[in-house]
């Protein structure tokens, strides 16, 4: 779900921190730098990177392509590849027949199966091409304040990881501790009553 | 601050309890949740309300689907303990309408349809409709933070215990006797 769909998912982070000055040139390279990183053709599994909102296939963060009005608009994207089980399988049986033939022998050492299998699952993944998933995020710099396009969890901690690598800067996710913490203007006393609470049972009469 | 990890899981209460209050609220005293500043008019109870009941060793889910669906299911759910873990929102301004989830424990807004907006034609398009849209996913952040901190507000004040869970006591015992 991206920012032009009919429906979204809206996960909300506060920016902690300050970047240097010269602010564009430095969110410019950085997301260069951090760019997803194509791995059809490449034994990898998984790649995770950052990519342009209009062209995410051709990530390029070329002069201001990533800001719209007060906020910087950009995605980040997961390229994952995925082999079948099934599939593993049949090579990997395949293949150390392949081997018991070559070196006439009736079994093979547990290490050499091993080795087998990480060679069988290698060739495999430079087969399979990988599948993108790209989820959009609105930063209003002014307000430090991030919107993510999605609530799943293993997209938001690749977010977290990679904004922290990516821009040396911290997302801390609202929820309802932090958003009462963080942006709720609580007096002292009030923060106090925060760390100190616990539920309330609201009827009294409930069986 | 507590460590984000065992605060999210620590004060998931706090979300449900939000939502809980909120209901209460919007068949209650709607008027005062809603600052002119907002720029929304009305705001009620959408086609979804998940309830979760931990009390006494159970976990208990009950879910009520449906545009009109009656809440009285969730009303009983209430006075046997349960608290609202996700709630369906539509807030309006005018003839514009937002509906919108809010899951308790993240405060996450999901399946969030603002208002329509044009169609994008070509490239030129774009940057107008991301602005737009921008604008009128905000109405409903602010709208769900003003909400949240109007909610933490009471939550953490003398008058919790002494106004607001009574009058959401005698709320829940009236309204399972409808």
């Amino acid at each position: 779900m991206g920012v032009l769909s009919s429906s979204v998912s809206i996960t909300q982070y506060r920016v902690e921190g300050e970047m240097d000055s010269g602010f564009m040139e430095t969110v410019a390279a950085a997301l260069n730098a951090n760019a997803i990183r194509e791995i059809d053709n490449e034994p990898e599994e998984k790649s995770a990177g950052w990519t342009s909102f209009e062209s995410p296939f051709k990530p390029d963060f070329t002069g201001s392509s990533f800001m719209f009005g007060t906020h910087l608009v950009f995605s980040l994207r997961i390229d994952k590849k995925k082999i079948p089980s099934k599939v593993v399988a049949k090579q990997l049986n395949m293949a150390v027949a392949k081997r018991l033939a070559d070196s006439e022998r009736e079994t093979l050492h547990r290490n050499e199966k091993t080795e087998i299998k990480d060679e069988v699952i290698r060739r495999l993944l430079l087969k399979i091409p990988a599948t993108p998933n790209m989820y959009d995020l609105i930063w209003n710099y002014e307000a430090k304040m991030l919107w993510f396009f999605t609530g799943l969890k293993a997209a938001n901690e690749e977010l977290e990881t990679l904004f922290n690598k990516t821009f040396k800067l911290s997302l801390i996710r609202m929820f309802p501790y932090t958003g009462a913490l963080l942006a709720c203007d609580l007096t002292d006393i009030e923060k106090d009553r925060l760390e100190k609470l616990s539920p309330t049972m609201f009827f009294r009469g409930a069986a | 601050m507590i460590d984000v990890s065992v605060a999210y899981n620590r004060y998931k209460f706090l979300g449900h309890e939000f939502l809980t209050w909120l209901w209460h609220m919007i068949e209650t005293d709607k008027d005062a949740l809603l600052a002119p500043a907002l720029g929304m008019d009305d705001i009620y109870i959408g086609n979804r309300v998940v309830l979760e009941n931990s009390s006494h060793n159970r976990d208990e889910v009950i879910s009520i689907k449906g545009d009109g669906a009656g809440l009285e299911e969730g009303l009983l759910a209430l006075q046997k303990g349960a608290k609202v873990t996700e709630i369906n929102l539509v807030a309006k301004a005018g003839e514009n309408e937002w509906r919108f989830s809010v899951k308790g424990e993240s405060l996450n807004l999901s399946s969030l349809k603002p208002p329509e907006t044009g169609n994008v034609e070509g490239v030129e398009d774009v940057e107008g409709a991301v602005l737009e849209k921008i604008s009128l996913y905000e109405k409903a952040v602010n709208l769900t933070d003003h909400l949240y901190r109007q909610f933490v507000k009471r939550r953490l004040s003398p008058e919790w215990e002494t106004q607001t869970v009574r009058q959401m006591t005698v709320w829940i015992g009236r309204a399972a006797e409808r």
